[in-house]
This record gives structure tokens, sequence and C-alpha cells, in this order.
């Protein structure tokens, strides 16, 4: 049994003859929280969606806990969990209609009790009945991880998660993916924050033109140096 | 293949509760294919002796605009928030999900159709319960919804969608539709069942055989 | 083009020349008047080639197109594309060559025979194909989607067919085979049919070489702005 959580060997993913991800080479241990800056069209949206089976990648293996992803897909995906900028959500069902309906997908037992678990979570017990589209968008996305979360995923990608939300909404959201960043949990985060990056990931990886640039574990990284260093090697300011 | 099943039944369940709420699909669809009823009056003279040699096909025109009509919400649901992203998440093939919408879609277009069709009836004296047109709009509605839920989710990914998916829905379903309107024919003027054969035998080749295809080809359809 | 593809490009423009000519001579010298439908008739070796190689296009789209979703390689859309457009083109004149002949023969431009019924729905079919390429920008989207369509698509011919033949028929259509046709007539449609089929792997050829062109020289200019 490897002990990686996610390997990934020479993935390229071309669109027509636009390349998205060149060559890119990562791996990810089992628990560890890694993040991937970059600026807009670096490719991390396309390597979130490769790596969630939701993309083929053009050539490259992607490995989830030794397991080629494309080999059993259905499987590998009751893995993993995703939160990004969309919430996945119907507007016109309730919060618990949405997560039922999430949770009958995944296949949960217990199902009921689960629901109760997860929306205790991001705190929102208080409006299970109400349906989604009434909701702020900063609590329609805090619903957007309870429902990531209905199937206890082992592997969590939060893909920019942060976008199109207010300051307030954006700090009770890192509250919540904090509590949701459990040690045995591996997760996978793209951004634009670095701060928010910084503070949730053990390891840094920067991004640009779909090519991994840069890679530093968190105790290596100059913390008031580090927007320099990302301006260095994308040509970009956050 | 375990559960599959209950997932297909999980997925239509939704889309009725989502109808149920919004009730946006049934009534505008509804109210269009009444419309199309009531428009074809003005264009043919509602006199008896013609409007029993047209009455098939205006039901059918009816039914086929009607479905184009209906058949491009079916996807455009799962379009706001990326829902068809998480869709696609869940640990299911996705011959799971095809066959979830297309659960619903068939289910919506046969509830207009029992709406409309005794109305059509009555508006040509006729008796309001025919069994045989029954099975009729059964096998048309499986045919068109077959190809007309892949073709929803095709034009979700185009623009001009809206004006794609009947280009696209339309010559395909011509052999459903003449299937149909020539076995109205038969029922509307009361001839034997033996005259109508031919014509459910083309509806149901044409049901298996884009059912099959459609289940095979929608992986392609939703992938990126 | 390298030095062997522009040798087998000069051949095949001058077999399809030669055999093009062959067909003119043989058609309005060679081959006699009808008898009973007089000089009209003799669009009749137009129309009929002109069919089967709309048909053979269309096959060739279905095959390219599954090729594309087994290989996932962009050079079978590209043969896809290419046999779309020339099978639209050729099926086109198909109606249109069609249209003049039933005026002469039935007094009628159009009727909603079998045959005529089919090759409208197929022409409508492979419009709407062409008019999806058109609407999705990205490539690799444009390539599946439009597989899928000519998959779907193809399918659907035997079953259309079937349909309006027993809806209805008048077609002056099995007479080929029914040895109703003179040998110098047979032989004047076969070497038109040779002609038409050179013409099409030509037409198809060179527009699958311009796509590729068009594709290369968007590729320069993007990188040179990059």
């Amino acid at each position: 049994m490897t002990t990686w959580a996610i390997e990934v060997e020479a993935l390229s993913k071309s669109f027509g003859n636009n390349r998205a991800l060149s060559d890119i080479d990562l791996k990810v241990g089992r628990g560890e929280h890694v993040t991937v800056f970059g600026p807009n069209g670096a490719g991390k949206t396309t390597l979130v969606r490769i790596l969630s089976t939701l993309s083929k990648p053009s050539t490259g293996m992607v490995r989830m806990d030794g397991e080629d992803i494309r080999s059993d897909p259905a499987k590998i995906r009751r893995r993993i969990g995703m939160v990004s900028h969309e919430t996945f959500l119907y507007d016109d069902l309730t919060v618990y209609e949405n997560l039922k309906f999430y949770g009958k997908m995944y296949g949960i037992p217990s199902l009921e009790e689960h629901i109760h678990e997860v929306v205790s979570q991001v705190k929102l017990e208080s409006r299970l009945y109400d349906r989604v589209g009434i909701l702020s968008h900063g609590m329609q996305q805090r619903v957007s991880i309870a429902r990531a979360m209905i199937h206890s995923p082992s592997v969590m990608f939060l893909d920019e998660p942060e976008v199109g939300l207010d300051p307030r909404a954006v700090i009770m959201l890192r509250d919540v993916l904090e509590s949701i960043n459990t040690p045995e949990r591996t997760v996978v985060m793209t951004t634009h924050n670095l701060k928010q990056g910084l503070e949730m990931g053990d390891r840094v990886v920067i991004l640009n033109r779909g090519k991994i640039v840069y890679q530093a574990s968190k105790g290596d990284i100059d913390m008031a140096n580090f927007p320099e260093v990302y301006e260095h090697y994308t040509g970009t300011a956050e | 293949m375990k559960g599959s099943v209950g997932k297909i039944f999980t997925i239509f369940w939704k889309d009725i509760l989502l109808e149920i709420r919004t009730k946006e699909i049934i009534t505008s669809v509804l109210v269009f294919a009444l419309l199309v009823l009531v428009i074809f009056n003005f264009a043919f003279e509602p006199e008896t002796a013609t409007m029993g040699l047209v009455a098939p096909g205006i039901l059918w025109v009816a039914f086929t605009f009607a479905g184009v009509l209906g058949l491009n919400r079916v996807f455009a649901i799962e379009r706001g928030n990326s829902r068809l992203a998480g869709l696609l998440l869940c640990p299911v093939d996705h011959m799971v999900i095809y066959w979830g919408k297309l659960l619903g879609s068939f289910t919506f277009m046969l509830a207009i159709e029992i709406v409309v069709t005794p109305i059509f009836l009555a508006l040509l004296n006729l008796p309001l319960l025919l069994p045989r047109l029954i099975l009729i709009i059964v096998l048309a509605t499986l045919g068109f919804t077959s190809v007309g839920t892949l073709f929803s989710a095709l034009a979700i990914n185009i623009r001009a969608r809206d004006i794609m998916l009947p280009i696209l829905f339309l010559p395909i379903v011509v052999p459903v539709v003449i299937a149909a309107v020539e076995a109205t024919v038969v029922v509307l003027q009361g001839d034997p069942w033996g005259d109508m054969l031919t014509w459910l035998q083309i509806m149901i080749a044409f049901d298996i055989i884009y059912l099959v295809v459609s289940t095979l080809v929608f992986q392609y359809v939703v992938e990126a | 083009m390298d030095g062997r593809g522009a040798l087998r490009h000069y051949i095949l423009v001058g077999l399809g020349f030669a055999l093009m000519v062959a067909a003119l001579y043989m058609v309005f010298i060679y081959v006699p008047t009808d008898k009973n439908t007089g000089a009209v008739q003799r669009i009749f070796y137009f129309h009929v080639p002109l069919a089967w190689i709309g048909f053979l296009a269309f096959f060739v789209v279905f095959v390219c197109s599954i090729l594309y979703l087994t290989k996932r390689d962009i050079k079978w859309d590209v043969i896809a594309t290419a046999s779309a457009e020339v099978g639209v083109v050729f099926t086109s004149l198909v109606l249109l060559t069609g249209s003049i002949w039933a005026k002469a023969a039935w007094g009628i431009w159009w009727t909603w025979d079998a045959r005529l019924t089919a090759t409208l729905v197929l022409w409508f079919t492979y419009v709407a194909y062409l008019l999806v390429r058109h609407y999705v920008t990205e490539d690799s989207q444009r390539a599946r989607l439009s597989a899928v369509l000519g998959i779907v698509g193809f399918i659907d011919v035997p079953i259309v067919a079937l349909a309006v033949m027993l809806w209805r028929t008048q077609h002056p259509g099995a007479m080929i085979f029914e040895g109703g046709l003179a040998p110098s007539m047979l032989a004047t449609l076969i070497v038109c049919i040779a002609a038409f089929t050179v013409f099409y792997i030509i037409l198809v050829t060179q527009s699958t070489r311009l796509k590729n062109m068009e594709t290369d020289i968007r590729d320069i200019k993007n990188s040179k702005i990059d």
C-alpha cells in the first residue's frame, strides 16, 4: 500500500491544440494539505477537474491511493469531495432536500443522522428547511461544504471556494473549512488568496501556464516575502 | 450495478420535486400545447370533414413542438451552479444520470399529453378514452425523450442552444412523427389493429435503437 | 505537402479530370436519348452518382465519428467535417437535380415521395451537424459533440428510409437492378459514379489539408501573442 493519497505523473491536458496543463508531476501524502496558487488561466481548475475524474487527461496518469483513477471512476468518486465557487445546489430545494439528494446518490446509510451532523458542522441547523435560493451566498457556500462532506470523503478538493464572497463570508468560510481540514483528510485547495492559502496548506504549489513553477513546504517559506515569490514566478501580483 | 436503479429513481424524484415546487415545465408546456391545438383551428376550417383528416397531424405537431420546449428544460435544470458537475461527481455510471433524466422527461411529457389528448378528442367530438391512442402516445413519447434527453444534454454545451435543440431533434424524430400520425389515423377512423401494426413496430424499433445508442454515447456528451 | 503526397495529389487530380471529361462525353454525346422522357433523362447520370456519393460521405462521417470517440485523434474529426461538408453540398445537388428532373418527368417540382423525403431529412440532419460545429468554439468539445451527432444521425437513416417507404413511394428506383437500363446507359452511369467518387476524394483531402493549415496558422499566431 502506497503512502500517497494522490500521485500525478507526467499529466498533460490539451483542449484541441491548446495546452492547459503540461507535464505535471505532483504527489500528495495522506492527510496532507496542499495549496495550489496561480493566476487565472494557469490551469488550476483543469487540474482539479482531472483529479476529480470530471475531465480526462490527454496523457499521463493519476493515481489515488495507488489506484488509477480511470480504471473505476465511480469507485474513486466515492472518496472525493468537491467545493468550488459553484455550489452544485438546487435553489428550489431546501437545504435538507439537497443534502438528502446527494446523500442518496452516494448511497449513505443512516442518512438522516449524517445530514444533521454535517449541517451542524457548517452551523446551519436553523436553516435546514429553508430553500437554498433564499440563503445568502455565504450560507449557500456553507451548505455546499456540507454537501461535499455528506459522504465523509478522504480527499477534499477546494477549487477557489472564496470567489464571489464578501470579506465577512470569506472569514466565516475559512473557519468552516479549517474545521473540516482534519489531519486525516487530504485536501487540495486552489486559490487566489495568498494569505488564506498559506494558512491552510502544509505545502504550496504555484502553477503558471499549465506548469508547476514552484513547490515548497510551509516551513521553508518566508511568509512575509511570499507575495514577491508569487510575483516572480507568475509575472503577476496577487 | 448495485443500487443503480435506486439512484435512477433518486434523480427522477429530485426532478419531480423540483417540478412540484416550480411548476416550470408542465404549466408552460401544457399551455403551449393547448395553444398549438387552438391555433391550428384557425389555420384549418374547423369543419368536421376536414378536421377528421388533419386532426392526427395537429395532435402530433402539438406534441412534437411541446416536446422540444420541455426537453430544452431537462438539462437546463442542471446548468445553474454547475449542478451537472455535482451530478457527474456522484459515484455512479453516467448511464444512471441519462436514465434518471430520461425518466423525468418521459413523465413530464406524458403528464402533458394526458391532459391535452382528452381536450383534443373532445374538440373533435370523439370518445375521450381511446386505449390504442394511449399506446401510441407512450411509444412515441419514449422515442422523443430517448433521443431528446441526449440532445438536451448536448445542447447545454453549445451557443444558441434554444434554437439548436429543435434543429437537431426534429429531423431525427421524423420516423416517430410519421408512425405516430399514421397510427393515430387508424385509431381515429376505427380501423382494425392490423392496420397500425407496422407503425407500432417502427416506433418500437426506434425506441429500442435510440435507448441503447443514447445510453452508450451519453458519457461522451457530458465528459470534458 | 511532401513529395509523395504531392505526387498522389496530382495523380488523383489527373485521374479525376480524365474521368470527368469521359463522363461528360458519355452523358452528352455517347449515350442515346431516352425514348420516354427525352433529353432531361441525362440528368440521371449526375443525380444518381451525387446521391450515392452523398450517402457515402455521411457513412464516412459515421465511421470517423466512431474512430474519433475511440482513438481521440483530432484527425478523424477533421476528415468527418470535410466529408459532412461535401455530403451536404452533394445532397443539396441531389435535391436540385431531382427537382429539375421531376418537373420534366412528372410535371411537378417536388413530391413527398419516399426517397425525396428521406434525402431531405438526411440533408437537415447534416446541416444541423454543421451548425453545431459552428456553435461550439472549443476544439475537443466540438469534435466530441459532433462525433456523437455523426453516430446518432446516421443510425437514423435506415429507420427514416423504412418509415417514409411505408408512408409512400413513387420513385423510379429499382430499374437499374431489374435490367431496365440499356448497356450503354449502365456504362455511362458507372463512369459517372467513378468520376464523382474521385471528385469526392479530392474534395475531402483538399478540405482536410486546408483545415489542418488553418489550425496550424492559428497556433502559430497564438504562440506569437504568448
